[in-house]
């Protein structure tokens, strides 16, 4: 059985993939015609190149259907419960830089802090009738850091595109989403909180523990490993 | 469902009843809004929620205190008492053991003695138990809450702290905040120099364009608040000296009464409190109960499901099982779910499927 790798199967990210295996001597291609989602591995034997949505690879690793895969820490934290103890991180790959973040709208002079998030929550509430709400679509990774927090008062609403424009659309208060430069924050007035930084996500080269880790499967992986300089991951335990 | 937890459900609900409890039944599919709205969005880490095409949003039920309340104070005797047993729906975040799904068998007392209650649900669950050896704690949220209302400071500064007693963490945070032990945060040192200098519309407006329903109303009122608060003083040392060493107390009962008896000249609005926290021990005492050496800590359940406020209870069993039964009163919840009535309320829990297991018959 050959060892499985799930790559980004579309845009930059897939290509910076390809850069850091190939700077690594392992070069990844898209074979066929340039529609076809298939592709190769030169450079190493026993290793088999798998491309899929960047947001499905989480939950690939997860059911062990592929033994690595590359993919944001973002998604691999917010899809899957008790992340670590389904994946490895075997290796930060050093692009794909984006935080996640809590913003409000730049005008709330009074709330810098979670502090002031959850006092403006409970006075919001009492005035509005209704929970302060909160749009995003990292559900888990945000509320278990409200909670972690102790901030109540709020809800959160999905938001899966074009969350920056949901308070302005009074459908959300405030937003939890990723960022790289602010750019689209301030574009619409919003601004982050000095102590709102939930997680800093890049793309990350993951391991399934739960994977048929056969013979074959742990052959190829010391093989990669040391081709690409790194000590083995620690899949049991 | 195991067969011998069936049984030993059967058996303890049984002993319930005889008890002078009245059976009541609950559904398993319930609105999840009413729950939403008692214990906000952290409720969805802990259950399961699914969506209806008609009702929205509905949840496995969680526990079955709120059914039983909301049951109660739309056609409840006055006093009454509940028992009930059914599976309870636990969602689990982490891969560990923990159940899902697990059966509770449950008393509920809605009586106006409440000394007499609490003890009465303790006694009874404690006798029931009594074989199995469990390691009891207990504690009074209620104490804690009259220690808020009682310090001297702004009305604002203890409406923050009683809202966050259930969550310890930001708790202390404020409370180190308001005692002077925690510097003000920078940027709040700074809006507060610029509120010195400017109206806050002026700033508000200076500050971008305003977006989202949070108006700047909302923004100007919480900015009085916060210039009301910078004016404010600490709250005095010894007074707060006193409140950390009531968050940290952990003393046999008898001890920790006179220990409370000790700080309440100068802490004189928990009297009451503790006044009901003797009668409490006078009551379980007569029922049986060694009051010399059952433990208390002030801090006891304040991180379980917001919604005790007074008396609070576990039977720990050894300590890879969870908690073999856990109760508490929670006179404030029969106000939120009673439409204008309310009725002080104390209850508890077991799970029979653990009672089988060390029991040896599952």
């Amino acid at each position: 059985m050959t060892l499985k790798i799930g790559v980004p199967s579309k845009g930059r990210l897939m290509e910076k993939t390809f850069d850091w295996f190939g700077a690594r001597g392992v070069t990844m291609a898209r074979t066929g015609n340039e529609r076809e989602y298939s592709g190769a591995v030169q450079g190493i034997d026993g290793v088999e190149l798998v491309l899929l949505s960047a947001g499905e690879i989480p939950r690939e690793l997860a059911a062990g259907r592929i033994h690595l895969g590359v993919t944001g820490s973002d998604l691999v934290r917010d899809k899957l419960a008790d992340w670590s103890a389904q994946v490895v991180e075997w290796a930060a790959m050093g692009f794909g830089h984006a935080d996640l973040i809590i913003a409000v709208p730049v005008a709330w002079i009074d709330v810098d802090t979670l502090d002031d998030l959850d006092a403006a929550a409970a006075a919001f509430r009492a005035v509005h009738g209704h929970r302060l709400r909160i749009a995003t679509k990292y559900h888990r990774l945000v509320r278990e850091f409200l909670m972690l927090n102790g901030v109540a008062d709020y809800a959160l609403v999905d938001s899966q595109g074009a969350t920056e424009g949901t308070v302005k659309n009074l459908t959300a208060e405030a937003i939890a989403d990723i960022t790289s430069s602010g750019e689209t924050l301030r574009a619409n007035h919003l601004k982050v909180l000095s102590d709102g930084l939930i997680h800093q996500s890049q793309a990350t080269l993951f391991a399934a523990r739960g994977a048929d880790w056969s013979a074959q499967a742990k052959a190829a992986l010391a093989g990669l490993g040391a081709q690409l300089g790194l000590p083995a991951p620690q899949i049991d335990g | 469902m195991n067969p011998a937890t069936r049984a030993e459900a059967t058996r303890l609900h049984a002993a319930l009843l005889a008890a002078g409890a009245t059976a009541v039944e609950a559904d398993i599919l319930l609105p999840a809004d009413t729950l939403l709205d008692l214990y906000g969005e952290d409720i969805r880490a802990r259950a399961y929620i699914t969506t209806d095409p008609l009702n929205g949003e509905m949840m496995l039920r969680p526990d079955f205190t709120v059914p039983v309340v909301q049951a109660h104070m739309t056609s409840g005797a006055d006093p009454a008492r509940y028992a009930y047993m059914g599976e309870v729906f636990r969602r689990q975040d982490s891969l560990t053991n923990r159940a899902r799904e697990y059966m509770q068998v449950g008393y509920e007392v809605f009586d106006r003695n409440a000394p007499q209650a609490d003890a009465e649900v303790f006694a009874l669950f404690s006798t029931l138990l009594k074989d199995l050896n469990l390691r009891p704690a207990t504690g009074d949220i209620g104490i804690l809450m009259a220690a808020v209302k009682g310090l001297s400071t702004t009305d604002r500064r203890k409406a923050a702290l009683q809202r966050h007693i259930w969550r310890p963490r930001r708790f202390r945070a404020l409370l180190d905040r308001f005692a002077g032990r925690a510097p003000i945060p920078t940027a709040r040192a700074d809006l507060l120099q610029r509120l010195a200098g400017d109206t806050p519309q002026a700033l508000i407006t200076a500050a971008g364009p305003l977006v989202g329903l949070r108006s700047a109303e909302d923004i100007g009122a919480r900015a009085e608040a916060l210039i009301e608060d910078a004016k404010a003083p600490p709250i005095a040392a010894p007074e707060a000296a006193l409140l950390y060493d009531l968050l940290s107390l952990e003393a046999p009962s008898k001890a920790a009464l006179s220990h409370l008896r000790g700080i309440s000249p100068m802490l004189p609005a928990i009297t009451p409190a503790v006044d009901r926290f003797e009668a409490r021990l006078d009551a379980l005492s007569s029922k049986g109960i060694d009051v010399q050496t059952l433990p208390f800590e002030a801090s006891h359940g304040r991180t379980t499901l917001e919604y005790y406020d007074g008396f609070v209870f576990t039977l720990h069993g050894p300590n890879d099982l969870p908690p073999i039964a856990s109760g508490g009163r929670y006179d404030a919840l029969t106000a939120v779910l009673g439409a204008g009535r309310s009725i002080p309320a104390v209850g508890g829990i077991i799970r029979p499927g653990l009672v089988a297991r060390l029991r040896g018959s599952a």
